[in-house]
């Protein structure tokens, strides 16, 4: 049987790559928002895995709420994304440096 | 190993070595893909978890509806893909060590004695998952479930808001125009003497 | 009577304040009418209180008039101590003034000569003159009919600063604002021991009351106070000293008496008015106020009798080479009031006092007399250039002549009554310094007698030296001018016969006290056989004899054989040079505090100020700028340098949660 530690490490890890995933990458701002889809779904992994191994629904219904949020945010973040791009012309983080001190 | 075991294994390494490839790919829509591809993993797991409810809304909703969507905004954009090829090696050697750091404590802590929780005993028959998931949804959790509408509502508005752009040059009709206008502007009658054929 | 009490300081400052704030709008004779009138009010009202206090036998007047503050437990007042001292202080200080308004009258008619065009300081000067000098009547009123310490503090500072202003009321000319200033920085420095002095006292008397104060006096002599390392003082010796030090700048004593010769810059009717017969005698008047005080120690008498007697000598000699008409009086001046000194060391403050009197008389009436002939010369100044005025101004050589005589103690005169009082106090007095003082003043006498009648001589006898032009307009001056001198003359005259009471009688009793030991004045008073024989006594002894070979001397070499005094200017060209140089005071003043000062000003403007302060403060923001000029490269604008130090910021809390426990 499948302990929950390997569910919960699995989660960890997959958080853990969409961490280096948000600070590694320069080039694509695109690539932000996809990492932190991924980040929600180690988290949501987290909390179906718990649901299920202490048997309280209370995961469930969490992960049901964080996936209608994450779906507006990412309407959001998306609606963001092509207003620099119309702005900018580019999804280039480098090129996004106005708030320099 | 049993089978389920097997599943989990096979899927769980899928989904870490997909993402580790999506975020090194320099393609954006390859990197859109992979997403897709990770979260039909996350599905397959939610689904050994005895989650059907979840691991299919997962699907339908998430990867259809939302993943879909950054589909189309990552395509509608015009990237230029011959500058997203260069240096990503350089910061590497300080990324990748601090990333394996916060996994290795992660780990570390969460293979303790407190997590080697074994599973529940197995489902009486007859027990559904949906069920279960909506007879407290719509009762212990209503309000929130308002609430998330409402979320969802004002993301709705936010997002035209923030793109919406009349184009110049387009033609669109103006109802509130229309029915404003009067007679006098748009019909005149001219008195004309009928011409006799010849 | 209190309310006449009242309106004597009161009558002269209304009036002055009406000159002062409307006198463009009362005009020249407004002013003028409404100054004299105050004064007058203020003389009238002195003379009523000398007849209520003196001649009625009132008693003193002691009362509090105005509660001013209450600071922890000590209260200042403004109150009036009214007894035979300052009633003849009064008197004469009212009527002096009264002299000195009518004669500015005469003055300052045309003091709009002595302006540039464009001065605006030069509009209503003449008003603004008549403001000042009732002004200063007010503050030497308030300072001689004074109670308690603090009021006598304002009016010694109220009469220093009417002093500045007047001195430099011709403030477009250098000189008279480095004379004013030189005036004011001097006095300071005796203000500064003067205020000491009244601290020392507030300290061991613990009220700044003259009753409190003096009846106390017992309590505190025994006490000792302990300065400048080990060595103890007797407080009262202390106090004294340094009240002393106040009266050595107020009454231009060695060496703070730099001030008043400069102070001549002033128009000539201050100079009579407040540095001959008034403000200057304020020192004078203190010490013999505070007489209870001085009786107890010895150590400030001697003190006081050794500074006056050198004062007194050294200052007449240098009238000797004096050129200038007014700065012949001033040094005059210096050495009379280096006599007065002396008398009070010799604890013989009435005679002290009743010298400060025909002092006041016959040298306001002395420089009046100056002021008249420097008028009628047309503002030159230069006894070189004088000669033979006796001609043209009849009255005014008469009354200088009754004034020179008044000044050299000739038998008869005012100023012999006074200054030989002075003298026979100095032999008999015990007191340590008594012997070298005796020969100063002794010696002082021929060397007054001297300068008076070469100055004497050569304005009013030897031949004509002016232009033509001047001489041409030589005449008499205006009875506003004249009326005044002759009015100072009679008591030049008169006054001497006063001595009984004032000196060897009753007058002072119960206000200056005399120690019992200090038996000089006792001594007088046993011998005195009245003014007549004074007189004849006076014309057998040494003082007589050497003021008549300075002026028989002073007579021979300017009348008949000039060239003697080149000669010896050229043959004691040392002495001569010294004196010239006034004995180093003013380039030692000058070498010593003022380019040290400066000097200190600049080292302190360029280490202290630019490099440390502006170094710390600068620096500061310097390196604050420094740093954050360093800092602000956190800030790229990067994202994903903001998640990277987020993520490592989760690290260390993460790290620090889980390896702690």
């Amino acid at each position: 049987m499948i302990p929950l530690s390997h569910y919960l490490i699995l989660s960890a890890i997959l958080f853990s790559i969409a961490i280096a995933g948000i600070f590694l990458n320069r080039k694509n701002l695109v690539l932000i928002l996809v990492c932190i889809e991924l980040m929600l779904l180690a988290v949501n992994t987290n909390f179906i895995a718990f649901s299920h191994y202490l048997g309280d629904l209370a995961g469930q219904v969490f992960v049901f709420f964080i996936l209608t949020v994450a779906a507006a945010e990412a309407a959001i973040g998306l609606a963001i994304l092509i207003t620099v791009f119309r702005n900018r012309r580019s999804i280039n983080i480098d090129d996004l440096d106005e708030l320099k001190g | 190993m049993t089978f389920t075991a097997f599943l989990f294994y096979f899927f769980a390494v899928l989904q870490v070595f997909v993402a580790i490839s999506l975020i090194t790919v320099k393609n954006p829509v390859h990197s859109v893909l992979l997403l897709v591809v990770t979260f039909f993993c996350g599905s397959v797991l939610w689904m050994l978890l005895e989650m059907e409810f979840l691991s299919i809304v997962l699907v339908l909703v998430y990867v259809g509806a939302v993943m879909v969507l950054f589909l189309f905004v990552v395509m509608m954009l015009d990237i230029n893909l011959t500058e997203m090829r260069a240096g990503f090696v350089r910061y590497f050697a300080i990324g990748v060590p601090i990333a394996l750091a916060l996994a290795g404590l992660m780990v570390w802590v969460l293979d303790g004695k407190l997590f080697q929780v074994e599973g529940p005993p197995p489902r009486p028959e007859g027990y559904s998952n949906v069920d279960e998931l909506g007879s407290v949804l719509y009762t212990d959790y209503f309000y929130s479930f308002e609430l998330a509408a409402v979320v969802l509502l004002v993301a709705m508005v936010a997002a035209i808001t923030l793109t919406f752009r009349r184009r110049p040059g387009t033609r669109r009709q103006d109802p509130a125009q229309q029915i404003k206008v009067r007679r006098e502007e748009r019909v005149r009658l001219v008195k004309m003497k009928s011409e006799s054929r010849s | 009577m209190e309310s006449i009490y009242l309106m004597i300081p009161l009558a002269p400052l209304i009036g002055s304040i009406v000159a002062g704030l409307f006198g463009a709008r009362i005009g020249r004779k407004g002013a003028h009418r409404v100054t004299i009138t105050g004064v007058a009010i203020a003389f009238l009202g002195s003379l009523l209180a000398f007849k209520h206090i003196v001649l009625d036998h009132a008693g003193a007047y002691n009362a509090t008039v105005y509660q001013w503050a209450l600071s922890g437990g000590t209260g200042f007042q403004v109150g009036f101590l009214i007894d035979s001292l300052t009633t003849l202080m009064m008197v004469v200080v009212t009527f002096v003034s009264l002299m000195v308004h009518v004669y500015t009258i005469g003055y300052m008619a045309h003091d709009e000569e002595n302006w540039p065009e464009d001065s605006r300081a030069g509009i209503n000067s003449y008003q603004r003159f008549f403001s000042y000098i009732s002004l200063f009547t007010f503050s030497m009123l308030m300072l001689v009919m004074a109670n308690n310490f603090m009021q006598l503090f304002f009016g010694w500072e109220a009469v220093g600063l009417v002093s500045y202003l007047l001195i430099g009321f011709w403030s477009t000319r250098d000189s008279a604002v480095y004379a004013n200033l030189k005036a004011f920085l001097v006095n300071r420095v005796g203000d500064f021991g003067f205020l000491l002095g009244i601290a020392t006292v507030l300290m061991y008397f613990g009220s700044l009351d003259y009753h409190t104060v003096f009846a106390h006096v017992e309590q505190v002599e025994g006490q000792t106070i302990t300065l400048f390392g080990d060595h103890a003082w007797s407080v009262l010796t202390v106090a004294c000293l340094l009240l002393f030090v106040g009266a050595m700048g107020k009454s231009a004593q060695i060496p703070l008496h730099v001030w008043l010769p400069d102070s001549m810059e002033g128009p000539t009717p201050i100079s009579a008015l407040i540095h001959a017969a008034t403000m200057v005698t304020a020192g004078i008047f203190m010490v013999a106020r505070m007489s209870p005080l001085f009786e107890h120690s010895e150590v400030a008498l001697s003190f006081v009798l050794v500074i006056g007697a050198l004062t007194s000598f050294l200052m007449g000699l240098v009238g000797i080479v004096q050129n200038d008409i007014k700065r012949v009086v001033a040094y005059s001046t210096l050495s009379q009031l280096g006599y007065m000194t002396v008398g009070l060391g010799a604890s013989a403050y009435a005679a002290s006092i009743f010298h400060l009197m025909t002092h006041a008389f016959f040298k306001a009436l002395l420089f009046l007399a100056a002021g008249s002939v420097i008028i009628a010369m047309h503002h030159v100044q230069d006894i070189r250039k004088m000669g033979g005025l006796k001609k043209y101004m009849p009255i005014t050589y008469w009354t200088s002549l009754i004034g020179s005589l008044a000044l050299i103690g000739f038998p008869g005169f005012a100023g012999f009554f006074s200054k030989d009082s002075i003298i026979e106090a100095v032999q008999l007095s015990h007191i340590p310094g008594s012997g070298f003082a005796y020969w100063m003043v002794l010696l002082g006498v021929f060397v007054t007698a001297f300068y008076s009648f070469r100055m004497f001589f050569l304005v009013f006898h030897t031949e004509e030296r002016m232009d033509e032009h001047t001489r041409s307009h030589l005449k008499e001056s205006p009875w506003v001018v004249t009326v005044p001198l002759i009015a100072l003359a009679v008591p030049s005259v008169l006054a001497g016969y006063l001595i009984d009471p004032v000196v060897v009688g009753d007058y002072f009793k119960g206000v200056i006290t005399v120690a019992h030991e200090h038996e000089a004045i006792h001594h007088m008073r046993e011998h005195f056989e009245g003014a007549w024989a004074m007189i004849q006594h006076g014309l057998v002894a040494p003082p007589f004899w050497l003021a008549m070979s300075g002026l028989g001397l002073a007579w021979f070499i300017y009348t008949r054989k000039p060239e003697i005094a080149d000669m010896a200017a050229r043959r004691f060209s040392w002495l001569y040079d010294l004196l010239m140089n006034k004995y180093g005071f003013d380039d030692f003043n000058e070498r010593v505090f003022a380019r040290g000062s400066l000097a200190i000003g600049n080292f302190l403007s360029r280490f202290g100020d630019q490099k440390l302060i502006e170094g710390i403060v600068n620096g500061s923001a310097r390196l604050v700028g420094g740093v954050a000029a360093v800092t602000r490269y956190l800030q790229s604008g990067l994202l994903y340098h903001y998640s990277f130090v987020m993520i490592l910021g989760l690290l260390g809390f993460l790290g620090w949660f889980v390896l702690r426990g």
